[in-house]
């Protein structure tokens, strides 16, 4: 798909993801004081999800520039 | 454990090295082999976002909130997303415009407005003097900690006056550092090409220092993170710093909002704190680092927080009971379990940490305090007559130095009068806070073409003043510089005005107030203030520059490299645009063969360069219109009113011109077909007055013949026969008057036509006109044996006409009619009536009649009916032709009705004298 934008485009839409992973319905999914693989579960999941957004970030900003 | 010296000795050491790594990278800039241009650098550079508060205050925020430490992280992640939109706009501007501070950005946005800069200037000063306060406190305490070997508890207060002292020094400490670090010379551009190299490696090393620690506490202090949070979990009051709020059932607390508050101001300080405006913006080498900066960037914060909940909570558990202050774990763990090696390390780590922050924000904040602040104020002071001297690099430098010096001393100032009273964290939050203000006018400026200077004054004055109002006085107040009365019943007992509780609307931390308001505040005032006030000239082109810069600058997203002066690009640009891009290349071949450089690509952008595309332009659109356009490429300054204003004039004079040219041409196109006509004309009447010439001739030469010849007969003949003499002499007679009669005729017609006649005019009785002509002509009519009958009404109106020449008409018709009307016997009737507008006269003949093609021809001039040849010609040929002009001229009419073999009727008309009045009524 050619589009003029799309390096924009995908990251706007990776920004509201973020916004969505960090955000209130997501958090207080995981907002319990259990241990997961040792680590209280609010915690992996934020570094988890952190990492997350990082690595498609890494993807999307690598493409082709905008035009 | 460890000596003084021995740490004091390290901390020179490693400051040693990074001014080296400083010094290596400007001497490899020189050389031309930037060292920095990588993107990898740069985003390394953007970590010098992560503080003394990052090595300590996250993990005392993390034992006190949980969680409440990653917001200040996990907002610049997301913000980053928007950085290849955003950061690269702002950059290109930068560029385009040669910006070289946030003050700079802001002020020339809405018309490079000094007051504007000024204000920016005081803004960020004030504002980030608490985060400066912050790494100094950071310092001293680690210093102390690792001099003293003892683990500092929540107040120390015997230490105290060698804590404050020791901040001091310190602070002349980085002062001095600073100033050789960024003071050594001025750089228009105002890149420090060493001082990014130092940061990037700073960060590298507080990395390293903070990874080192922070998997000591974990695997080596206890068995794994599932050890350590296992734990931790045990003891009391910690389980709920697992979770936000107070564990997923209960009410949603302060925290929650706490964290989109402090999200949300990290997100706009990421690029509008000082240090990260120069760093990210104005030391930016190529806008495509910024690609590997949105992911490179947020992965440097994430692997430097992995271990923040380690520690925090290894730190927990360790001095469980003891009260030690958190944000000092990261050191004292370390000591705790004799690791003196590792704590020197960690202290270097967060000494690295607090020195990258304030010699960047300490040197950004001087170059906007000399240039927007000082210069500006100085320059209007008359008396010193700066604009005079020459040389002004030595007062610059005096001035930034001075501003180092000036704002760390501030910086220790609220250090002494506030710092106490928060934790680490809380501090950094409140600059958060205040650079936060830029945002609106910020972002706005480079999205919405309607701000105006006004209302960015309005918005961060406003939103400055809230800020200030809402967290620094607090801070004043509660460390007793002010009465407390003021926080717990407000200014002048205005309940509604406290402080910390606007409005009354209560149940938020400090932070997250003040943001909420002071947001409030400087957005209403922004938006409403630009709808209601106009923009100048200057920021009307400035709004535009800014807001369409992608469209203005560059080709697409390409790179624009930096160079200390016009890009060959914008001047090859210029020309090909002006010029046509074959003439342009030929003009920049031969530029180049001038020189002496191989081709057209090695072309330096310098001033010979500018010079030669002016008068090049020049040529194709004059000189005005060619200075404002290479000056407004060269000296990125935009066209002002007046150069647009002049360039209009210019152009509007040269369409003047050729429209009135065109005008002409037009003009002179229809002057020739006039011409053309007239020529035609001419040459018909040339060739009318060859055949009247001819004509003439030929009628003159006639009787003259028959003249001569008869007088030469009666000349050589003496002895002819008396009565043949008598008929000879009767003939010349005769022609002679023939030939009299005829020049006269052509006199006549002549005059006619010619308008020369005299014309005596005047009412005339018709019945005695034709009485008389009758009476003169009656002996021909005898002589040829032609009955003449006269029909006369008793009365006629008058006409108005030339008695003389009217009886000439009567005559001639007559003569005809006798003349060919039938040769004995014929009978011609004169009748005369009157009719309704003139009156009429009919001469009637019985003679052969003149056949149709005949009866136009014979009022020509000339002719006469029948062949001359057979006939002989009796008259003149004139006669007709004269006695319709001249009735023409009395504004009648003369005709002939006539049939072969049954004679002619030859009449006209002449207007009465009431016809003639009544005309000249209608007409006048």
């Amino acid at each position: 798909m050619k589009r003029a934008n799309l390096k924009s485009d995908r990251l706007a839409a990776l920004f509201l993801l973020g916004f969505g992973l960090f955000n209130y319905p997501f958090l207080a999914m995981f907002n319990h004081a259990r241990l997961v693989l040792g680590v209280p579960m609010l915690y992996l999941y934020l570094f988890a999800a952190w990492g997350t957004v990082i690595a498609l970030a890494a993807v999307a900003a690598a493409g082709a520039d905008d035009a | 454990m460890l000596q003084e010296w021995a740490v004091v000795g390290i901390a020179f050491a490693y400051l040693g090295v990074l001014f080296g790594v400083a010094w290596w990278a400007d001497q490899r800039a020189d050389a031309g082999r930037s060292v920095i241009a990588n993107p990898y650098i740069y985003s390394l550079s953007l970590a010098v976002y992560a503080t003394a508060w990052t090595f300590y205050g996250s993990v005392g925020r993390a034992a006190s909130t949980g969680v409440g430490f990653l917001p200040i992280y996990i907002g610049p992640t997301l913000v980053a997303l928007l950085w290849w939109g955003v950061l690269r706009k702002i950059i290109r501007i930068s560029k385009v415009h040669r910006i070289t501070s946030l003050a700079d950005f802001i002020a020339s946005r809405y018309g490079k407005s000094a007051p504007l800069a000024g204000l920016v200037t005081v803004i960020a000063l004030i504002g980030i003097l608490p985060y400066i306060s912050l790494q100094l406190k950071a310092i001293a305490t680690g210093l102390e900690i690792v001099r003293s070997h003892q683990v500092a508890s929540a107040g120390a207060a015997a230490a105290a006056p060698l804590f404050t002292d020791s901040a001091f020094s310190i602070a002349m400490l980085l002062a001095a550092f600073t100033i050789i670090f960024g003071t050594r010379h001025l750089d228009a551009s105002e890149r420090h090409e060493g001082m990014v190299a130092a940061i990037a490696f700073e960060s590298l090393v507080k990395l390293f220092a903070f990874l080192a620690v922070g998997a000591f506490v974990t695997w080596g202090l206890f068995d794994g993170p599932g050890d350590l949070f296992a734990r931790a979990r045990a003891l009391p009051g910690v389980e709920r710093l697992f979770t936000i709020g107070d564990g997923g059932a209960a009410g949603i607390g302060p925290t929650w909002s706490s964290l989109v508050a402090s999200s949300f101001v990290a997100m706009l300080a990421i690029l509008f704190l000082p240090r990260q405006f120069q760093v990210a913006v104005v030391e930016n080498v190529d806008e495509r680092h910024v690609r590997t900066a949105i992911w490179l960037f947020p992965l440097y914060l994430l692997v430097i927080n992995l271990f923040v909940p380690s520690i925090a909570f290894g730190g927990l558990v360790r001095f469980a009971g003891m009260g030690v202050n958190p944000d000092t774990f990261v050191l004292s763990l370390p000591l705790a379990a004799g690791q003196g090696a590792l704590a020197l390390l960690v202290f270097v780590g967060g000494l690295s940490a607090a020195t990258g922050m304030v010699i960047v924000e300490t040197i950004a904040l001087s170059t906007m305090v000399c240039n927007d602040l000082v210069m500006p104020l100085l320059l209007r002071w008359r008396a010193l007559r700066l604009q005079e001297r020459r040389d002004l690099s030595g007062l610059l430098l005096a001035i930034r130095r001075g501003a180092i010096i000036g704002t760390l001393v501030l910086g220790y100032l609220y250090f002494r009068l506030a710092g106490e009273a928060y934790a680490l964290v809380s501090i950094g939050l409140f600059s958060f806070a205040a650079v936060a203000q830029f945002a609106p006018a910020l972002v706005g400026g480079i999205y919405w073409k309607e701000g105006t200077r006004a209302g960015a004054l309005a918005g961060l004055g406003a939103g400055f003043a809230v800020w200030f109002y809402t967290l620094l006085l607090p801070g004043f107040i509660r460390s007793g510089w002010l009465a407390s009365r003021l926080l717990e019943a407000g200014p002048f007992d205005l309940a509604w005005l406290r402080p910390t509780q606007l409005f009354g609307v209560a149940g938020m931390d400090e932070v997250t107030h003040a943001v909420l308001w002071s947001m409030l505040a400087n957005i209403g005032a922004y938006v409403g203030v630009s709808l209601l006030t106009a923009q100048s000239a200057v920021e009307r082109s400035q709004a535009t520059l800014f807001v369409d810069v992608f469209k203005h600058s560059g080709a697409g997203t390409g790179a624009l490299f930096w160079r200390g002066g016009v890009s060959i690009q914008e001047l090859r640009g210029l020309l090909s645009r002006f010029l046509g891009p074959d003439k342009a290349v030929d003009v920049l071949e031969s530029y180049s063969r001038q020189r002496h450089l191989k081709s057209a690509f090695e072309v330096e952008a310098d001033a010979n360069l500018v010079q030669f595309a002016e008068t090049q332009l020049a040529g194709a659109i004059g000189g005005a219109s060619a200075h404002a356009m290479v000056a407004s490429v060269v000296k990125e300054a935009p066209l002002t009113m007046d150069e647009v204003m002049s360039i209009l004039e210019e152009a509007s004079q040269i369409m003047k011109y050729s429209r009135e040219l065109e005008q002409k041409s037009r003009e002179l196109e229809a002057a020739y077909a006039e011409l053309r006509v007239a020529n035609e004309q001419l040459k018909q009447l040339d060739k009318m007055k060859d055949d009247f010439v001819s004509h003439v001739s030929h009628e003159l030469r006639t009787p003259l013949t028959s003249i001569r010849a008869f007088s030469e007969i009666l000349h050589d003949n003496p002895d002819l026969d008396p009565l043949q003499r008598t008929r000879y002499l009767a003939v010349v007679i005769a022609e002679s008057e023939r030939l009299t009669r005829l020049i006269n005729d052509i006199l006549d017609l002549a005059k006619i036509e010619a308008g020369a006649l005299e014309w005596n005019l005047r009412q005339l009785d018709p019945r005695e006109v034709v009485e008389h002509a009758v009476s003169t002509i009656r002996q021909l009519f005898e002589e040829r044996r032609v009955a003449l009958e006269v029909k006369l009404p008793a009365a006629v109106p008058p006409v108005f006409a030339d008695r003389d020449r009217l009886v000439q008409v009567v005559l001639n018709l007559l003569s005809n009619a006798a003349k060919y009307g039938g040769d004995r016997g014929g009978r011609v009737t004169v009748t005369l009536q009157a009719l309704q507008d003139a009156v009429r006269v009919d001469v009637r003949d019985d003679g052969p009649g003149i056949a149709p093609e005949d009866q136009e021809r014979i009022f020509q001039r000339f002719r006469q009916s029948g062949d001359t040849a057979a006939d002989r010609p009796r008259g003149t040929g004139l006669g007709l032709a004269i006695s319709r002009e001249i009735i023409q001229r009395f504004g009648g009419r003369l005709w002939v009705e006539s049939a072969p073999g049954r004679g002619s009727t030859f009449s006209f008309t002449v207007p009465t004298v009431a016809a003639r009045d009544g005309r000249a009524e209608r007409s006048a």
